[in-house]
C-alpha cells in the first residue's frame, strides 16, 4: 500500500519535473531574450555583427537558413531510412535484421562532433568531385550554379544532418512496419502478390503516419544540431538557394555556438532571442506531429 | 560544452553585478578622494612592497582570446618568483574583458582594441582612478595561402591587390595585378578561394583596418570584426580558417603568422620592398605607430601606422593590451598586479610570449618597456 502510494508520488513527481524543465527553459529564454527584443535599433548598433539591422533583419536568413538545412536533410534522409526500416522489417534474414537495426541505433549513440569532424576530414573531400560535376553540367538550375571547393556549402551540412537524423528516423518507421498486422500481409500474400507488392499494399499504407511522425522527430533533431554544422558550413546570412556555393546560409544553432564565446552585453541577449525563435520552431514541428500522428491514427484505427 | 559555457556566464553576471553594486558604494565614498594628487601614489606604494615570495593574492582577469595563450606562458613565469600570487584568466573574448573591467568584475583584461574614450571614463569612475593600457601583445599577422607549387618563398602581394582578392575582383592566381608583383614566380591558373573568419575576431578587425588603410581606396567595405563581404568560404576560429585553407589548393586567408604551420605566408609591400610577417617586423611597426587620441603616460595606445614605409616594418598587425586599475583595493593586490605586469613586460616574460610554440608574439622593444615600466611603478593602493 505504502509502496505504490510512493511509486505513484515518485512518477507524478518526474512527470511534473518534465513540466518544470519545459517551463523553466522558456522562462529563461523569454527574459534573457527580452532585452532584445525591446532593445530599439541604436542600442542594437552595439552589437557588432548585426551590422546596424534590426533584429528581424537578423533573424529572417538564419530561420531560413535553419529550416533549409533540416528540409534538405530530411530530403535526403527519409527515403533511406525507410528503405533501412522496410529492409529490416521485412526483407532481411531474421538473424541479419537483428544485427542490422542493432547497427542502425547505434548510429544515434556517435557524438554530433565525431559527425562534424567525419563531416568536415571526411565527407567534405568525397562529396567535392560530385559537387563540381553537378555543378558543371546543371550550373544552368540556380539551385546548382556557383560551387567553389571546399564543400563547404548547405547541401554537405545537409547530407551530415541526413545521416544524424537516419537512425532515429530508421528505428521509429522500423518499429511501426513490424506492428503490420499479419492478417493484412497473408491476405495481400494470398492473392499472389510478391513481396514488393505486400509492402506496397499493405505495409506502407499502415506505416504512413508512423512514418510521417518520426520525420518530424529527425526534423526536430536536425533543426536544433550545431556542432555538425559548425565544422561542415561557411557561413553566411542571405536568402539564398544556392545550394552548392559556399558562405550563403547559416543555421540558428551553430550561429549561437559560433558568436557566443566572444558575445557580451546586449549581443548575448540578441543570441538568446534566436535560441527563443529556434524554441519555438521546434515546438511548433513537434505539436505539427503529434497533430497529424492522432489525425492519421484516429482515421485508420492503427497505433502509431 | 554548451551547458558550462553557459553555467560560467552566469555566474559571471552575477559576480559582475555584485561587484557593480559594490563599486557604486565605493565610488560614492572614494569620489572626495581621488580627485586629490592621482600621481603622488608612486612613492608610497614603493616602501609599503613586500618580499614577491611571501606575497599572498589572487589576480581574476578575463578578456581576448589572442592573447590568451602569452598570459599562460606569464601566469607559468610569475609563478616561479611569487608561488603564492594565483592569476587566473577567462579568455572570454575583447569586448566582454572591457566591459568586465569597467564593472569591476576583473582586476585586469585583455582587449584587441583600446578603449574608447566612452570607456575610458566609464572604466575610470569604476576604478575610482586612472586606467592602464599596456600593449603587452603584439603579434604579426599572417596571409596564408595553399599554393604548393610556389615552394617555399614569400608570394608579394600588397595591399590594394589583397583588397581586390577578398573583395571577389580578383579571381584567379595567374591574374596580371599579382604576376606584376611576382616577376619570376609562376603562378598557376586555378581560382582564387579566399577564407574568412566566421566568428567575431580582433584578427579580422586588424586585417580589414589593413586592407582600409592601406588599400588606396579598394576596399569599399567597413573595417569590422565580423567579416563585412557577404558569401566566400570561412572557418571558426584561428585553426578553423587554418583547416579550410589548408584543405583547399588556391586558398587564401589571414591567421596569426605563429599559426601558419606548413602553408605559404605572404611577403607584404612596404615602400619599395617586400617583407614577411616577422617578431620583428611587428615591432618595428608598432614603434612607428603614432599614438591614439586617448593616450597619455598610463595608456600606451596606439594606432598601427598601416602605410608605414620603414624597411624593416610589417604593417600587418594585432596589438592586445592589457589592463587594468591604477588605484588597486589593498597592497597586497597592488603588488600582486605589479609583480604580474612586470613579468609580462620584462624581457624574459615577452621572450617566453614569443617562442612559436607558446603565441609567437613580437618581443616590445626596449623603449616601449621604458614606458611600460614607468606605467606600471604607478599602481597604487587606494
Amino acid at each position: 500500500m505504502l509502496a505504490g502510494r510512493l511509486f505513484a508520488g515518485l512518477a507524478r513527481g518526474a512527470g511534473v519535473a518534465v513540466l518544470l524543465v519545459l517551463g523553466a527553459v522558456a522562462v529563461f529564454l523569454v527574459v534573457e531574450a527580452w532585452p532584445a527584443l525591446t532593445a530599439t535599433r541604436g542600442e542594437l548598433a552595439s552589437v557588432s555583427w548585426l551590422g546596424g539591422a534590426s533584429l528581424g533583419a537578423y533573424l529572417g536568413p538564419l530561420v531560413f537558413g535553419t529550416l533549409l538545412a533540416a528540409l534538405l536533410a530530411l530530403v535526403i534522409g527519409v527515403p533511406v531510412a525507410v528503405g533501412v526500416a522496410l529492409f529490416v522489417s521485412h526483407y532481411a534474414p531474421r538473424r541479419l535484421a537483428a544485427g542490422l537495426g542493432y547497427l542502425v541505433d547505434l548510429l544515434a549513440a556517435v557524438p554530433s562532433v565525431v559527425y562534424g569532424l567525419w563531416g568536415a576530414l571526411v565527407l567534405l573531400p568525397a562529396l567535392d568531385p560530385l559537387m563540381r560535376w553537378t555543378s558543371s553540367t546543371l550550373g544552368f538550375v540556380p539551385l546548382f550554379a556557383g560551387y567553389q571547393a571546399p564543400a563547404r556549402n548547405i547541401m554537405s551540412a545537409a547530407v551530415v544532418l541526413a545521416v544524424m537524423i537516419l537512425p532515429i528516423v530508421a528505428a521509429v518507421s522500423r518499429e511501426v512496419f513490424l506492428q503490420t498486422p499479419r492478417a493484412s500481409q497473408e491476405a495481400a500474400m494470398a492473392l499472389g502478390a510478391t513481396r514488393w507488392e505486400v509492402v506496397r499494399t499493405a505495409v506502407l499504407p499502415f506505416g504512413r503516419s508512423g512514418v510521417v511522425s518520426a520525420a518530424m522527430l529527425g526534423l526536430g533533431r536536425a533543426l536544433g544540431e550545431t556542432m555538425a554544422v559548425l565544422m561542415v558550413l561557411s557561413p553566411g546570412l542571405l536568402y539564398s538557394f544556392f545550394l552548392l556555393a559556399p558562405g550563403q546560409q547559416q543555421t540558428v544553432a551553430a550561429n549561437i555556438a559560433a558568436k557566443f564565446p566572444e558575445a557580451s552585453g546586449l549581443s548575448v541577449n540578441v543570441l538568446v532571442a534566436t535560441g527563443l525563435v529556434l524554441f519555438v520552431i521546434t515546438f511548433a514541428v513537434n505539436l505539427g506531429a503529434r497533430w497529424i500522428t492522432a489525425r492519421a491514427a484516429a482515421r485508420s484505427g492503427a497505433p502509431a | 560544452m554548451d551547458e558550462r559555457v553557459k553555467l560560467v556566464r552566469s555566474t559571471r553576471f552575477l559576480a559582475a553585478a555584485a561587484a557593480g553594486a559594490l563599486t557604486l558604494g565605493l565610488a560614492a565614498c572614494s569620489s572626495s578622494s581621488d580627485a586629490d594628487e592621482p600621481s603622488s601614489g608612486t612613492g608610497t606604494s614603493g616602501s609599503g612592497s613586500t618580499d614577491l615570495a611571501d606575497l599572498t593574492a589572487s589576480l581574476a582577469g578575463a578578456g581576448s582570446s589572442a592573447q590568451s595563450k602569452a598570459v599562460e606562458a606569464w601566469i607559468a613565469g610569475l609563478a616561479a618568483t611569487a608561488p603564492g600570487v594565483s592569476v587566473s584568466y577567462d579568455p572570454t573574448g575583447s569586448g566582454s574583458g572591457r566591459e568586465q573591467l569597467a564593472a569591476s568584475a576583473v582586476d585586469f583584461a585583455g582587449s584587441d582594441a583600446y578603449l574608447t574614450a566612452d570607456e575610458v571614463s566609464a572604466t575610470e569612475t569604476a576604478c575610482g582612478s586612472d586606467v592602464l593600457e599596456l600593449p603587452l601583445y603584439i603579434s604579426p599577422i599572417a596571409v596564408v595561402y595553399n599554393l604548393p607549387s610556389l615552394g617555399s618563398e614569400h608570394l608579394r602581394l600588397d595591399a590594394p591587390t589583397l583588397a581586390k582578392i577578398f573583395d571577389g575582383a580578383i579571381t584567379t592566381w595567374d591574374d596580371p595585378a599579382i604576376t606584376a608583383l611576382n616577376p619570376g614566380a609562376t603562378l598557376p591558373s586555378i581560382p582564387i578561394v579566399t577564407v574568412h573568419r566566421s566568428d567575431d575576431s580582433g584578427t579580422t578587425e586588424n586585417f580589414t583596418d589593413y586592407l582600409s588603410k592601406a588599400g588606396d581606396g579598394a576596399w569599399s567595405h567597413p573595417v569590422s570584426g565580423d567579416w563585412p563581404v557577404d558569401g566566400g568560404q570561412s572557418g571558426a576560429g584561428t585553426q578553423g580558417l587554418v583547416d579550410v585553407v589548408s584543405g583547399a589548393e588556391g586558398a587564401i586567408g589571414y591567421a596569426d603568422a605563429s599559426r601558419a604551420g606548413d602553408l605559404g605566408t605572404a611577403a607584404l609591400a612596404v615602400g619599395s620592398s617586400f617583407n614577411p610577417p616577422t617578431p620583428e617586423g611587428a615591432a618595428a611597426t608598432f614603434d612607428v605607430s603614432p599614438a591614439a587620441a586617448t593616450a597619455s603616460a598610463t595608456q600606451i595606445v596606439v594606432d598601427p601606422d598601416r602605410t608605414t614605409t620603414d624597411a624593416s616594418a610589417y604593417p600587418l598587425i594585432l596589438v592586445s593590451y592589457v589592463m587594468a586599475c591604477q588605484e588597486q583595493p589593498d597592497q597586497a593586490k597592488a603588488d600582486a598586479l605589479k609583480a604580474y605586469l612586470g613579468h609580462a613586460a620584462s624581457v624574459e616574460g615577452q621572450k617566453a610570449a614569443a617562442d612559436p610554440s607558446v603565441a609567437g608574439s613580437a618581443p616590445i622593444s626596449d623603449a616601449l618597456r621604458t614606458k611600460v615600466d614607468a606605467a606600471i611603478a604607478t599602481i597604487t593602493t587606494r
